[in-house]
C-alpha cells in the first residue's frame, strides 16, 4: 500500500470512534499490540531529548527502504508510535521525506503534534523525516 | 472610579455565589462542565478583576508618575493605591518596601542580581532546599556562578517537610542568604517559614521567601513572620498575569543596586554619571504594568472580602476530603504528605504516565498538569520523572472531587 492509502485507511478507522474517549481507548489498544523495541536500542543513547515522556528511537535502511523501531513508557505515545510506524515502516525513504501526514489532523490529534508540546511526537516525526535521506 | 470599586462581601463561604463571580468556570469542556483543577499553574480571574482592568484600559489608560495630565494623575494615584492595599495585604511596614515586578521569577532574579551585587563574594554561600521552584534555584545558580559562591541544600523526608535538623547544619559563616518556599508548588507543603527565618536572623542571615504558592491560601504577615523578602505572581491569587511583588524590608533595599536600569528609576541622568530615584521606583525601571497591579488590587479587594480565613478553613475541608477519597483508590501514590499542607494532590496512579493520565482526564473535562512541575531536583529525591498534580482553589467543590476520582477509577480501567 501506499502511504496515502494507509493515511486514508486510518482516517476511515477513526470515523467510526465516536468520541475523545473512544479515540484514546483506540489508541492505548494499538500502543498495547506494539512490537517493544529490542533492548540494546532502550538506553540513553536512543533517547528523544527533552520530552516529558520517555521514547527510545532507531532507524534502520535495508534494501531501499526505511525500517523503524520505536517505543515509549507511555501507552497513548505507543499508541501514536502504532500509527506512524503502520505510515512509515518499510517506505521508501523519497516517499517519507515527500508526505504531509495529513491523517494526524484529520483523526483530530494536531494539537498532539504541536511542537509546544513536551511529549515527544513533533520530534519523533521530525527524527523519522530526517532520517529519511538515505 | 467608583465605577470598578469592589462591593463583593460574604458573610457565610458560599461556594455556588463564588463560582458565579468566575466567568471561565461556567464554560463546557467536550460537553461537560469544566472542573478546573490546575490553579497552582494559575488561577482564574474573578469578574471584578475583569471589569477593573477593562475599564481602566476603556477610560482612565495614561502612564503613571510622569504626566502633566488629568488622566496621568488619575492612574498615578490608583497605581500608588495598589502598592498601598498590597502593603496593607502583607502587613509590611511601609508602602516603598512594596516593589511591583512581573511575577515572583522576577522577583527572586532581582533580588538575585542586587544582593549578589552588594553581598556575596567568592566561597559564600546561598541556601535553598531540595523542594524549591527552579525559579528559586536557578537565579541563584547564575549568580553564585558569577561570584564563585556556592549553593547549599536543605533536604526532605518522604512525607515532603524540611529537614530543619539538617538546615541547622548547614549554616555557618560563609552562609550569604537562605531562599525558601513558603508552599511547594508540587506537594503542597507549608514550610515553618517563621521558625526558619528565626533560625538564620540568629545567625545575622536574611531570609527570602518564595510566598507564590502561600500568597493565595493563607494570611501574610511578613513583620510577624520577619522575612527580609517575600517574592510572589499576581496571577496565582486571582489577579492579572504579568504582576509580581517583592517585598523588601526597607534596609534592605536602601543599600542593594538597582537590578534594570531605565526611565523612571532615576533622580538624573548624566553621560558620566546617574543618581537613582527613591524608593520604590530605583527597582521598577521603565514603564510599570500599572493596569495589572491596579487589577491586583481589586483581586486582593476581592479575598479580603471573602475572607482569607473562610477561604483557608474550606480549602482545609476540601483537601482532607480529597485525600480521604485519593488514598482510597488503589494504586493511587500521594507524593507529599506533610502534616501542615495547602490543597494539592500531586500522585501517581499505578504505573501509568502521568502525562497519559492527564490526556485523559483532559478528555472528561478536568484540566490538571502532568510532569515535573518545574521541581526536577524534587522529582529525583522521589526517583520519579514527575507526577499528576490536581491543586485546587476556593471555587472548587465537594462534588468535583467526586468526579474527579471516578474519572481516576475508569482511567485505571482504560489503562488495565
Amino acid at each position: 500500500m501506499t502511504i496515502q492509502e494507509i493515511q486514508e485507511e486510518i482516517i476511515k478507522d477513526f470515523e467510526k470512534l465516536n468520541n475523545e474517549l473512544e479515540k484514546y481507548n483506540y489508541l492505548i489498544r494499538l500502543g498495547r499490540n506494539l512490537k517493544p523495541i529490542d533492548p540494546k536500542y532502550k538506553t540513553d543513547d536512543y533517547l528523544i531529548k527533552g520530552c516529558q515522556v520517555s521514547t527510545w528511537y532507531h532507524s534502520e535502511y535495508k534494501e531501499g527502504k526505511i525500517f523503524y523501531e520505536i517505543d515509549s513508557l507511555s501507552p497513548i505515545t505507543r499508541g501514536f508510535i502504532s500509527l506512524l510506524l503502520r505510515v512509515c515502516s518499510a517506505q521508501k525513504p523519497e516517499d517519507i521525506k515527500n508526505t504531509k501526514f495529513y491523517f494526524i489532523d484529520k483523526i483530530g490529534f494536531k494539537n498532539q503534534f504541536s511542537p509546544l508540546k513536551d511529549n515527544s511526537l513533533f520530534k519523533l516525526i521530525n527524527k523519522m523525516k530526517a532520517d529519511a535521506v538515505f | 472610579m467608583s465605577g470598578i470599586k469592589n462591593t463583593h462581601k460574604i458573610s457565610a463561604f458560599d461556594v455556588i455565589k463564588i463560582r458565579n463571580d468566575f466567568p471561565v468556570l461556567r464554560q463546557k469542556i467536550y460537553g461537560k462542565p469544566l472542573i478546573y483543577f490546575d490553579n497552582a499553574a494559575t488561577t482564574q480571574k474573578p469578574r471584578v478583576v475583569i471589569e477593573t482592568v477593562s475599564k481602566l484600559y476603556s477610560e482612565y489608560n495614561s502612564s503613571v508618575h510622569r504626566g502633566a495630565h488629568y488622566l496621568s494623575d488619575q492612574m498615578t494615584e490608583m497605581y500608588e493605591l495598589a502598592r498601598q492595599k498590597i502593603q496593607n495585604y502583607l502587613n509590611a511596614r511601609y508602602s516603598h518596601e512594596i516593589i511591583f515586578t512581573k511575577g515572583t521569577t522576577d522577583s527572586i532574579n532581582a533580588v538575585a542580581y542586587s544582593f549578589g551585587e552588594l553581598c556575596v563574594k567568592e566561597s559564600d554561600e546561598i541556601i535553598v532546599s531540595e523542594m524549591e521552584h527552579h525559579s528559586n534555584i536557578v537565579p541563584w545558580q547564575i549568580m553564585t556562578k558569577r561570584k564563585g559562591a556556592k549553593l547549599r541544600v536543605i533536604p526532605i523526608n518522604d512525607k515532603g517537610e524540611l529537614l530543619l535538623d539538617e538546615y541547622k547544619k548547614l549554616i555557618n559563616s560563609k552562609t550569604k542568604l537562605v531562599a525558601i518556599v513558603h508552599v511547594s508548588n508540587s506537594l503542597g507543603t507549608i514550610n515553618p517559614v517563621k521558625k526558619i527565618v528565626a533560625i538564620a536572623h540568629e545567625n545575622n542571615i536574611p531570609v527570602l521567601i518564595d510566598g507564590t504558592q502561600a500568597i493565595q491560601h493563607a494570611i501574610i504577615d511578613v513583620q510577624d513572620m520577619d522575612c527580609d523578602f517575600y517574592a510572589f505572581s499576581g496571577h496565582k491569587i486571582y489577579g492579572p498575569t504579568g504582576t509580581g511583588i517583592l517585598y523588601g524590608k526597607e534596609r534592605w533595599l536602601q543599600e542593594m543596586p538597582p537590578y534594570q536600569g531605565g526611565g523612571d528609576m532615576i533622580e538624573r541622568v548624566t553621560f558620566e554619571h546617574t543618581t537613582y530615584d527613591e524608593l520604590p521606583f530605583k527597582f521598577e525601571a521603565g514603564t510599570p504594568n500599572y493596569i495589572g497591579a491596579i487589577g491586583l488590587g481589586a483581586a486582593l479587594d476581592y479575598l479580603t472580602g471573602i475572607g482569607l480565613r473562610n477561604i483557608h478553613n474550606y480549602e482545609k475541608k476540601l483537601l482532607d476530603y480529597g485525600t480521604e477519597k485519593l488514598l482510597a483508590l488503589n494504586g493511587l501514590k500521594i507524593y507529599g504528605m506533610a502534616k501542615n499542607k495547602t490543597c494539592i494532590f500531586s500522585f501517581l496512579l499505578n504505573d501509568i504516565p502521568p502525562y497519559d493520565t492527564g490526556i485523559i482526564l483532559d478528555k472528561m473535562s478536568i484540566a490538571v498538569r502532568t510532569g515535573h512541575h518545574c521541581t526536577q531536583p524534587l522529582w529525583s529525591y522521589y526517583k520519579v520523572e514527575g507526577s499528576v498534580r490536581a491543586s485546587l482553589a476556593f471555587y472548587n467543590t465537594f462534588e468535583e472531587i467526586d468526579y474527579f476520582c471516578e474519572a481516576l477509577k475508569k482511567i485505571q480501567k482504560m489503562f488495565k
